[in-house]
């Protein structure tokens, strides 16, 4: 795609969201202006479960906040209910 | 430090870690596989971490222990993979000159690995089937419950954990 505004992202994917995706991590073209936006297209394109309220999210190894901006060659983790310990 | 393990954590390097000739407290904690959680019984754990920021986070919730509690050293494990009915979690290894700080740091270590970091369990029950801690729809008890509260997912972890803590 060469629209205006689109990007490249690579996201990986944990736990829940792996088992519903059926993949570890793909690169995607996307031109949602943020994380929320990039979240919920995902979302509704494979059905995923759990709504934005009940996920973080993490831009190039460190947490970010959904209003943050989707840039080019991010590497975008969404991150669900954790339960360490 | 924090480190993640692929393999059982050995308990006496992290202890070896925080000795300190000033120390006149060591505080340790350890979070094992219990065999039942929320009325079920449980045949097996697995963990996934999101490696490169749980080893950050963790190592942020360590310097943040060392600056609020007048401890001396702390070091702390998680585990990955497979584990069984008994295995060793997560630990957690804390020296103070006097046990209050001891005790009130290792606490704030292990309550603050299990809400932040990018650490997700999932139960296999004796009875079949498996499942992602947490994870479950809105409409499930334990987060129904929850959220009737107005509370969010992280309350959820402390309601339904399933490590004995």
């Amino acid at each position: 795609m060469s629209l205006e505004g689109s990007k490249t992202v690579y996201i990986k994917y944990f736990a829940l969201l792996r088992d519903e995706r059926g993949l570890a991590s793909e690169n995607i073209s996307t031109e949602a202006a943020t994380l929320a936006e990039l979240y919920n297209e995902i979302r509704s394109r494979h059905d995923f479960s759990l709504p934005v309220e009940r996920m973080s999210v993490a831009v190039n190894d460190d947490f970010a906040e959904w209003h943050n901006r989707v840039n080019d060659k991010d590497v975008i983790v969404f991150v669900p209910p954790v339960a360490g310990g | 430090m924090f480190s993640l393990m692929e393999t059982d954590i050995a308990e006496s390097p992290l202890r070896a870690a925080v000795e300190d000739e000033r120390a006149g407290a060591i505080c340790t904690f350890d979070g094992r596989v219990r065999n039942h959680n929320d009325g079920k019984a449980v045949s097996k754990l697995s963990y996934e971490a999101y490696a490169e920021l749980a080893e950050k986070e963790g190592n942020v919730v360590i310097a943040e222990a060392l600056e609020k509690f007048n401890i001396i050293r702390a070091a702390a494990a998680h585990r990955t993979g497979d584990l069984k009915i008994g295995d060793v979690a997560v630990f957690v290894a804390v020296s103070a000159a006097h046990r209050e700080d001891a005790f009130k740091a290792c606490r704030y270590i292990i309550d603050e690995i299990k809400l932040r970091l990018p650490i997700w369990k999932k139960e296999t029950y004796i009875d079949g089937g498996s499942v992602w801690v947490n994870c479950q729809s809105c409409s499930s008890h334990a987060h129904k419950h929850v959220a009737d509260k107005g509370r969010h997912s992280h309350e959820v972890a402390r309601a339904s954990e399933s490590t004995r803590s």
